[in-house]
């Protein structure tokens, strides 16, 4: 299983590959010829857009094809049309939808939260959430997973998420 | 509300981990990553560490222990100590690290909160305040930091903090139970998450915390015994406190 993770200068790719690299899976550059694509993320949105840079397209082209990808954190967010994080941002489009603050609640949203339907608890670090039709499990009635087409977006860190996070991980590289 | 946190706290110092109380008298206690590993086997929900050596290579060697701990333990983790700019910062998270701690560099140079929150997001910054009657105090402690607590906390989520972790220092190593009253001024006084920290001696102690922060770093009441943890665990469960099912 070759698994590319998008590298954008900020972001959390050593604990991803880390993470992976323990589920056996190859690590690889090439982020359009992979089996599998990961959009990390910690950081701002702003930031994160630019350096994406070149690979803007080729995951839009990767979901274009049905291939897979999965989005983590601000990876999720920046799937989405837009983000309201910076004076606003735009995504890459793929998952209708936009990021906004949190309100209402200590923000950031730091720890360990349940996720429904499941029920597992996974580790949430975030200042922004996803609204979006997509969502297909949520936190504390915040987004937690979004399924569009060839995109799967959670926006709790699997790779830091100890053995619940490592099973989702699994649960993910068994369906490419 | 995320659930309530359980968070050990690792001082190190020359890529080891030692202890000390009320920052004086310091021994070797074991390696950080096997430690680690094992608070994290027993429940830990997040793991602290700080190097209290702040000497000049203290980043090189936070670089090199945040690097062997991400590699053996799938849990969060912060890193704190001698780290004063953005590089230094990037380097730690780089290596593995979620979140780093700052302290004296802070409250040095309070722009560095806003530099590291705008290049590495909120979530990944803990500003550590000491506190004593109210007071801040700096340079672990020893110094007075001409600083009221409360401000100095709503200064740091002003400029971008994501957390604060918070130690009283007449309680540090007491296990006499953790400033209850300074913790539920600092509750009203921003909208952070906050990490309780000094003073637990008992389940008791930590729930009373936890009724008014988000966390509660246990660094003396451990002993270094990761087993000290789940017995912990199970007690604040009795006493009704929801912490996650770590299985």
């Amino acid at each position: 299983m070759k698994v590319a993770i998008c590298r954008y200068g900020a972001g959390n790719v050593r604990s991803v590959e880390l993470a992976l690299q323990r589920l056996g899976a190859d690590i690889v550059e090439d982020v359009g010829g992979a089996d599998l694509a990961i959009l990390p993320g910690v950081g701002s949105a702003r930031s994160a857009m630019e350096g994406l840079g070149a690979s803007v397209d080729v995951l839009r082209e990767r979901h274009a094809a049905g291939r897979p990808i999965l989005g983590i954190c601000l990876g999720l967010q920046l799937a989405l049309d837009e983000s309201e994080e910076d004076g606003g941002v735009a995504g890459l489009g793929i998952v209708p939808g936009r990021a906004v603050r949190l309100r209402g609640e200590r923000v950031p949203r730091i720890g360990w939260a349940e996720v429904e339907p499941s029920g597992e608890a996974y580790w949430f670090a975030h200042s922004y959430e996803a609204k979006t039709e997509a969502t297909v499990a949520t936190s504390e009635g915040h987004s937690a997973i979004v399924e569009h087409g060839s995109f799967t977006g959670v926006q709790f860190h699997p790779e830091k998420s100890g053995a619940a996070g490592a099973r989702f991980l699994e649960r993910c590289l068994s369906r490419v | 509300m995320p659930l309530p946190r359980l968070i050990p706290c690792l001082d190190v110092a020359g890529g080891r981990v030692v202890k000390g109380v009320k920052f004086q008298g310091l021994r070797d206690v074991g390696d950080p990553v096997e430690l680690g590993a094992a608070y994290s086997d027993a429940g830990a929900d997040e793991l602290v560490f700080l190097d209290i050596s702040a000497t000049l290579d203290a980043r090189a060697a936070a670089v090199d222990v945040a690097a062997r701990v991400a590699e053996q333990v799938t849990i969060p983790f912060t890193f704190g100590g001698g780290i004063r700019t953005l590089d230094d910062a990037a380097a730690v998270l780089g290596a593995g690290a979620d979140k780093i701690s700052v302290n004296s560099a802070a409250l040095a140079r309070p722009e560095l909160i806003e530099e590291l929150a705008r290049s590495l997001g909120s979530q990944a910054v803990v500003v550590a305040i000491d506190t004593e009657g109210g007071r801040v105090r700096s340079h672990a402690a020893t110094r007075d930091a001409a600083r009221d607590t409360v401000e100095w906390a709503r200064e740091c989520e002003q400029r971008g903090a994501g957390e604060l972790l918070v130690t009283s220092i007449d309680r540090d190593g007491t296990q006499d139970g953790y400033d209850l009253e300074q913790l539920a001024a600092l509750r009203d006084a921003v909208s952070l998450p906050v990490i309780a920290s000094g003073g637990a001696g008992n389940a008791g102690h930590i729930a009373a915390a936890l009724a008014v922060s988000q966390a509660a770093l246990l660094a003396s009441i451990l002993h270094e015994n990761p087993a000290r943890l789940v017995t912990l665990r199970d007690e604040l469960r009795q006493l009704g406190v929801p912490l996650r099912d770590a299985a």
